[in-house]
């Protein structure tokens, strides 16, 4: 599914990942942790292509596609994915209306037929359901005024319509209440499935204990330090990241 | 996406851009009593309305051309203008749709206004404007039928000559400003409505501006006159050839909406607004005004797409006791356009009540400004208005100005003024670019939502051609 190997990139003139080699297989879910600021988000953006991330070395590939090459729109018409640590606003233009758009330019390009209105509706409904999203919010501006929790859950909502191939999920779990954790994770362990994969970003392993991941990696200085299976995570639990940079 | 990207997706062609070959015959360029006598007679009007364009021409000579807008441009060569032109097929006016040009069929089609079906479908009744005169009125049978006049002006003042005395210059004086007096003097033709007492237009009116001759001025009359109780929603839309050389417009719009009547008056604007750099773009000079008698109310919407040059501000007077204006718009500049537009609430009237809600999107190098004033008069007790001013950018090189003007002269009046200023952020293109929409479509879905509150005050089939206009002339305007 993914490949990336030794992937060097820097914003702003600032070297943030380093060399970082990661595979995904089909089917896959791997969690990723790390201490604050050691380049778990931007690797997610380096990924979705967003502008101002520069690639310096290294390759990553999608489904066998170069992704470096692709434009950010073309990334997501792959099937990649993203959901924000810190999804954006976008006031006035309605969550109905960006998902239905969303989901026409995926499906146009991937040659599924468009989505009637009412059978779009349906499915948005649906998600909005299993993200305990009450349906006013498919009516609001996209993440305008949503609580964190909010913004996080209509993240997994856009997520589920857009049926993506790869799925990286950015402390989805951070802000989240306590049954809202429950929401998202049942969620999420709905959509796995042998031809798609996860990543999932977090810095808490209870997201693990309702999401059990195939493998744990350890991001740090820009590089991945340690992998395991998912008792890493307990083990990073208990001990944090300091005992890992003799490691690294 | 790159600020390349998006000047280069910015420079598109006009899609409107062509010329149809109808002869015209054309008065030669300049102005002075012989053009206006020449006008006048062409169109067989009475003694008294020749007289009323000369004294006009005489307060425009004295007269000089307002340069306190936000606008930038060479100085207007009035000499070098053709006064009049009228499509040579036109002088036997043809009597069905059938009986029309083709070659005018044709043209407005490729502006995808099929003039058949827009009519029919709709229910619209047209009174389509080529060049300076009507071309033909559909619909004014039944029209008739309710106690409706919806005519052109030449016609009315043949026909009706009692209500254009009555009424004509009385919202906007000869001697009101440059423009209007320049109009006043060469007025070409446009569109007379009459709604009788009581009487509820049964069909949106409809008028399709179009500029067609090279190097010829437009000098548009209208005239609305509602009635006691009566109501008329009345839609102006325009779109215009490509050109070289500036063409200059220079409107009069004129609204009386007597007690208790009602008139929603809805604009869309796309003359040509020029090149990526301005030239060849139509000048927008405009006067719109109503006047409001006793519990009545005059709405104006507009979205302003096209001219290189926007010069309008569509106004309120409100007159009587407990009349009611609004002023709706969106105004979008590209390029090299400019607009400085927005309006005048003058309230005279006790318990008078005013809204304005003004949107400006501007992109490329375009200047944008809102001008707008709220005049409270001592004898306006109770009056309240509400403004709201909202300001989108988009890239960096663009700009936004408002300039509100506020005199209230009566402590009882109550006047809100809310002003914002946004950005098309990149995280925004980004947040939509990641969920697969390309750069253009996510930037016309963030200016469609931005609009959002003066598109729903658009008639449904206007409030759509609306969306669809932003999109084109937004088109490759972000990155
Ligand atoms: N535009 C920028 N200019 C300079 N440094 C930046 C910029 N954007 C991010 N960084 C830096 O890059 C580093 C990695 O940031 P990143 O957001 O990827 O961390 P993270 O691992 O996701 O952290 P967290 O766990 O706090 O979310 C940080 O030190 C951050 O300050
Ligand atoms: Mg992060």
């Amino acid at each position: 599914m993914l490949k990336i190997d030794n992937l060097h990139a820097k914003v702003d003139d600032k070297d943030i990942l380093k060399g970082l080699n990661l595979t995904v297989a089909a089917g896959e879910v791997h969690a990723i942790m790390g201490p604050n600021g050691s380049g778990k988000s931007t690797l997610g953006h380096v990924l979705a292509g967003r502008p101002g991330y520069t690639v310096t070395a290294g390759s990553a590939r999608l489904l066998g596609q170069d992704l470096l090459e692709l434009d950010t729109e073309h990334r997501a018409h792959l099937g990649l994915f993203l959901a924000y640590q810190y999804p954006v606003e976008i006031p006035g233009v309605s969550n109905m209306e960006f998902l239905k758009a969303s989901v026409d330019a995926v499906r146009e390009h991937r040659g599924d037929p468009a989505l009637d209105s009412m059978s779009f509706m349906k499915k948005a409904r649906e998600a909005c359901k299993a993200v305990d999203l009450d349906l006013a919010f498919l009516k609001r501006g996209v993440n305008e005024g949503f609580s964190g929790g909010e913004k996080k859950r209509n993240e997994l909502m856009q997520m589920m319509l857009l049926e993506p191939k790869l799925c990286i999920m950015d402390e989805t779990d951070s802000g989240l209440d306590i049954d809202a954790l429950q929401v998202v994770a049942s969620g999420i362990n709905a959509m796995r499935s042998p031809d798609r994969s996860i990543i999932l970003v977090t810095h808490y392993q209870r997201l693990l204990t309702f999401i059990e991941p195939d493998h744990v990696h350890v991001l740090s200085g820009g590089r991945i330090v340690k992998s395991g299976d998912k008792s890493l995570a307990l083990e990073l639990e208990e001990r944090g990241y300091a005992w890992l940079e003799d490691v690294a | 996406m790159s600020q390349e990207h998006i000047e280069h997706a910015i420079r598109k062609e006009y899609a409107a851009g062509f010329t149809t070959d109808i002869e015209s015959d054309t008065l030669p360029p300049g102005l002075n009593s012989d053009t206006i006598r020449f006008i006048s007679a062409h169109k067989n009007e009475p003694e008294w309305l020749l007289e009323w364009r000369l004294e006009a021409y005489r307060h425009w000579l004295e007269m000089a051309e307002p340069e306190w807008a936000h606008v930038q441009y060479p100085p207007v060569k009035f000499d070098e203008i053709s006064y009049f032109s009228s499509p040579k097929a036109m002088k036997d006016r043809p009597q069905s749709l059938d009986e029309v040009d083709p070659a005018l069929i044709e043209t407005y089609n490729k502006l995808g206004i099929p003039l058949h079906e827009q009519a029919v479908l709709a229910g619209v009744a047209m009174d389509v404007v080529f060049d300076s005169v009507s071309v033909t009125t559909t619909f004014r049978e039944k029209l008739f039928e309710a106690g409706v006049i919806f005519c052109s002006i030449s016609e009315a003042v043949h026909d009706y000559p009692e209500l254009i005395k009555k009424y004509l210059g009385t919202v906007v004086p000869r001697k009101d400003n440059f423009y209007a007096a320049l109009n006043s003097a060469v007025f070409s033709d446009g569109s007379f409505v009459y709604i009788p007492k009581g009487v509820r237009c049964p069909m949106e009116l409809s008028t399709y501006f179009r500029i067609n001759e090279a190097n010829t001025g437009q000098f548009e009359r209208t005239l609305i006159v509602a009635d006691e109780g009566s109501h008329v929603s009345y839609l102006e839309g325009c779109t215009a050839p490509m050109r070289d050389e500036n063409q200059l417009h220079a409107a009069v719009v004129e609204l009386v909406a007597l007690d208790g009547a009602e008139i929603k008056y809805s604009t869309v604007q796309n003359w040509y607004p020029g090149d990526a750099e301005g030239k060849g773009g139509i000048y927008n000079f405009v006067t719109k005004r109503g006047v409001a008698h006793r519990d009545s109310k005059i709405s104006w919407t507009q979205v302003e797409t096209g001219s290189a040059i926007t010069w309008k501000y569509p106004s309120c007077i409100l007159r009587g006791d407990n009349s009611v204006g609004e002023f709706y718009s969106v105004a979008l500049t590209n390029n090299a356009q400019q607009a400085d537009t927005g309006t005048k609430m003058i309230h005279l009237g006790k318990n008078t009540r005013s809204t304005i809600i003004s949107k400006g999107i501007s992109a490329g190098h375009s200047s944008n400004a809102y001008r707008g004033l709220v005049r409270m008069s001592p004898r306006a007790e109770g009056a309240r208005n509400y403004t709201q001013c909202d300001s989108l950018l988009i890239g960096d090189r663009c700009a936004a100005h408002t300039f509100p003007y506020i005199e209230s002269r009566n402590p009882s009046a109550v006047i809100e003024h809310e002003a914002t200023t946004s950005k098309v952020s990149d995280d925004q293109l980004y947040l939509c670019q990641q969920r697969g929409l390309n750069a253009e479509k996510a930037v016309s879905m963030i200016v469609n939502g931005f609009c959002k509150e003066v598109f729903r005050e658009l008639p449904m089939e206007f409030a759509m051609e609306a969306g669809k206009l932003l999109e084109v002339s937004l088109e490759g305007s972000v990155g």
